[in-house]
């Protein structure tokens, strides 16, 4: 048994961290987002719906809503078909090569998001990489301007960014499932690819589901892709927020925003994680 | 048929064997586990593999179902080739030791998991199911979740689980080692009768020599990746090939003799023996030696029975034997058992008949 001492120096310092960085700061926005923005670009402290009201009205915003959706929800279909493979080969087929490829799978999160984005910008620009190897090969004879500044270039981006992200959890759950019930499988008859669809898929579910949430969760946020290789095509509901917050300078509109978003990842996170819960058998 | 297509099936069929273990050789990396193991497993057998941990038998079984591939050899069953063969498509199905049960799937999908894999007709499934369960009796679990089963209960859909496929060989690795020590003699007898139902040949691997002897008609005796003998259990008990077999089958006196003229002595004991003269060791089990009563008769090496003299070091009592330690001279300690002597102490006088002593070999030390 811990002493009373003890358990109260345990639990003050997270209890206060969650309070001065997360709690407060939501209460502080959840006032915002009923407050409103006079002509004179002052912020207004009364009482309203309006934000709420206009978020609903006005289709923009719901339109871009949708595309980040879409776009969070190709992104994870994308980290899901690399990432999935890999962590397979990696947990039952790389042996000796298994932590080698572990550490570069790991090593991409080290360098700078920015990095990685500008990256993508040199490759996919109309001067790029892609472009001008394209042109060398005599494959297209003039640039091709759309894979830069596009949805498609912010999915390719947030693939190769949250790819390790969906990889690592699937990873973890084929690393718990014992072999030998793989080998059970193969002895009672089942083929290679049977075994997979009927024992190993529905063991790793739990860690899929992890990993797919963690790239759209983290995709539906991102406001850096977007605006590096998103051009006006590829904006996402988080560029708005930031515009909203900076040169719009409408705070109240911008955190009800927010505060709507908070509760689509929120009702997003609790759903997954009570099927991941139904899923993971003890 | 078979033999039509294959000269070494007609040699096979004369012998009855279903299972042909030829010249297996494997090493995990430079280590050998095993040295050449053939082997001959009958139809409807219950054949035993003994061995400590290490000796590899775990490893001979992962062969034969086809988790291991061997660097030489061939095994065989039925006039067929199997070695090669991938072990989804091998007619032999696994008891694992930590029972390896499906845990996303009911006990009744368990057990399916078989026949569904192999696409038995729908309409089939349930009734085979229902009878491989209801021979283990485990019927009324059909649609539990794993989890909620104890390892007993586990153990016995592992079994249903294989069964149900009807494999020609059912190979089991130390299914009972988990279990405790009641259940375990209880799961012995009704694995026993439940292979004779079935006529399914067993391999059973165990490290529990008693376990090996109550069930099999055979036993393997694994040494360091070499078989030391394969007999019944009655003939490896009765008479062990080797002074390992002797010793890790039930207990033994070891008596490293000088043979003479028929004559062999082994510190102040001596006992008519045949064979050549030289150095030679004898296995006497404890319980072939008794107290001798009446001192007139003089030791004498030429009788049919043996005499001789030790005082008493230890006695453990063992409800209807009691083994006895005697100290003889030159530090050799014999184990008699011998059953209600009371209390014993100081010098007694023993006997045993000069047959009981059993020439072995001294295996090669590994």
């Amino acid at each position: 048994m811990y002493s009373r001492t003890y358990k109260t120096a345990v639990t003050i310092p997270p209890l206060f961290w969650v309070t001065i960085f997360l709690l407060i700061p939501y209460a502080i926005l959840f006032c915002y987002s009923f407050w409103s923005v006079s002509s004179m670009q002052v912020i207004v402290h009364t009482w309203t719906v309006q934000n709420y009201v206009q978020l609903v009205r006005s289709p923009i915003y719901l339109q871009v809503l949708f595309r980040s959706m879409r776009i969070a929800a190709s992104v994870t279909l994308c980290a899901l078909l690399l990432g999935y493979p890999l962590a397979y080969y990696l947990s039952f087929h790389a042996a000796k090569r298994k932590d080698l490829l572990y550490q570069l799978v790991i090593i991409p999160l080290w360098a700078s998001y920015l990095v990685r984005g500008y990256a993508w910008k040199t490759i996919l620009g109309s001067d790029g990489v892609l472009n001008g190897l394209l042109q060398y090969l005599h494959i297209t004879n003039r640039p091709m301007e759309f894979l830069l500044y596009s949805p498609f270039a912010v999915i390719i981006t947030l693939t190769h960014i949250y790819t390790p992200f969906t990889l690592l959890p699937i990873y973890a759950s084929l690393e718990h499932i014992p072999r030998n019930l793989v080998e059970a499988s193969h002895d009672l008859g089942a083929s290679p690819w049977s075994t997979f669809r009927r024992v190993i898929l529905p063991l790793s579910l739990p860690g899929l589901l992890a990993g797919a949430t963690f790239a759209f969760v983290l995709t539906l946020g991102d406001f850096l892709a977007p605006l590096l290789v998103g051009g006006p095509s590829g904006i996402m509901i988080s560029n708005i927020v930031v515009s909203l917050f900076g040169a719009a300078y409408n705070w109240p509109l911008g955190a009800a925003i927010s505060f709507c978003m908070m509760l689509l990842v929120i009702t997003l996170l609790f759903a997954t994680e009570r099927l991941e819960k139904r899923l993971t058998i003890s | 048929m078979i033999a039509a297509r294959d000269p070494l099936a007609a040699s096979s069929a004369e012998s009855e064997s279903l299972l042909s273990i030829r010249q297996v050789i494997k090493r995990y990396g430079k280590r050998p586990v095993l040295r050449g193991i053939s082997l001959e497993v009958a139809s409807g057998e219950f054949l035993t593999i003994l061995g400590e941990s290490g000796s590899g038998k775990t490893t001979l079984l992962r062969l034969i179902a086809g988790f291991e591939e061997l660097d030489s050899g061939e095994i065989w069953m039925g006039g067929e080739r199997i070695d090669r063969i991938p072990a989804h498509r091998r007619e032999v199905n696994t008891v694992f030791q930590s029972y390896a049960i499906f845990p996303h799937l009911s006990v009744f999908e368990n057990v399916a998991y078989g026949l569904r894999a192999k696409n038995t007709a729908k309409g089939e499934i349930p009734e085979r199911v229902t009878q491989a369960l209801a021979m283990v009796k485990m019927g009324e679990f059909a649609q539990a979740a794993p989890s909620r089963l104890s390892g007993g209960q586990q153990q016995r859909v592992a079994l249903a689980r294989a069964l149900v496929n009807r494999p020609r060989v059912l190979l089991l690795d130390e299914p009972l080692s988990a279990l405790d020590a009641n259940l375990r003699r209880q799961m012995q007898v009704e694995l026993k009768s439940l292979q004779r139902e079935v006529g399914i040949t067993f391999i059973f691997v165990t490290h529990d020599q008693e376990e090996a002897m109550a069930l099999s008609d055979r036993v393997a005796l694994l040494r360091a990746g070499v078989l030391e003998q394969v007999a019944p259990p009655r003939e490896i008990y009765g008479e062990p090939a080797t002074a390992y077999a002797a010793q890790f089958i039930g207990q033994t006196n070891l008596l490293r003799a000088q043979v003479r003229d028929g004559v062999a002595t082994a510190g102040t004991i001596a006992w008519r023996a045949s064979g050549g003269s030289g150095e030679a060791t004898y296995s006497l089990r404890p319980e072939c030696i008794r107290l001798a009563h009446g001192s007139v008769t003089p030791a004498s090496p030429d009788a049919s029975v043996a005499r001789f003299r030790g005082s008493v070091r230890n006695q453990s009592f063992g409800g209807a034997t009691d083994l006895v330690e005697v100290d003889c001279d030159n530090s050799l300690v014999i184990r008699v058992r011998i059953p209600n002597p009371g209390v014993l102490s100081g010098e007694h006088e023993f006997e045993f008949n000069a047959g009981d002593a059993t020439l072995v070999r001294e295996g090669e030390d590994a």
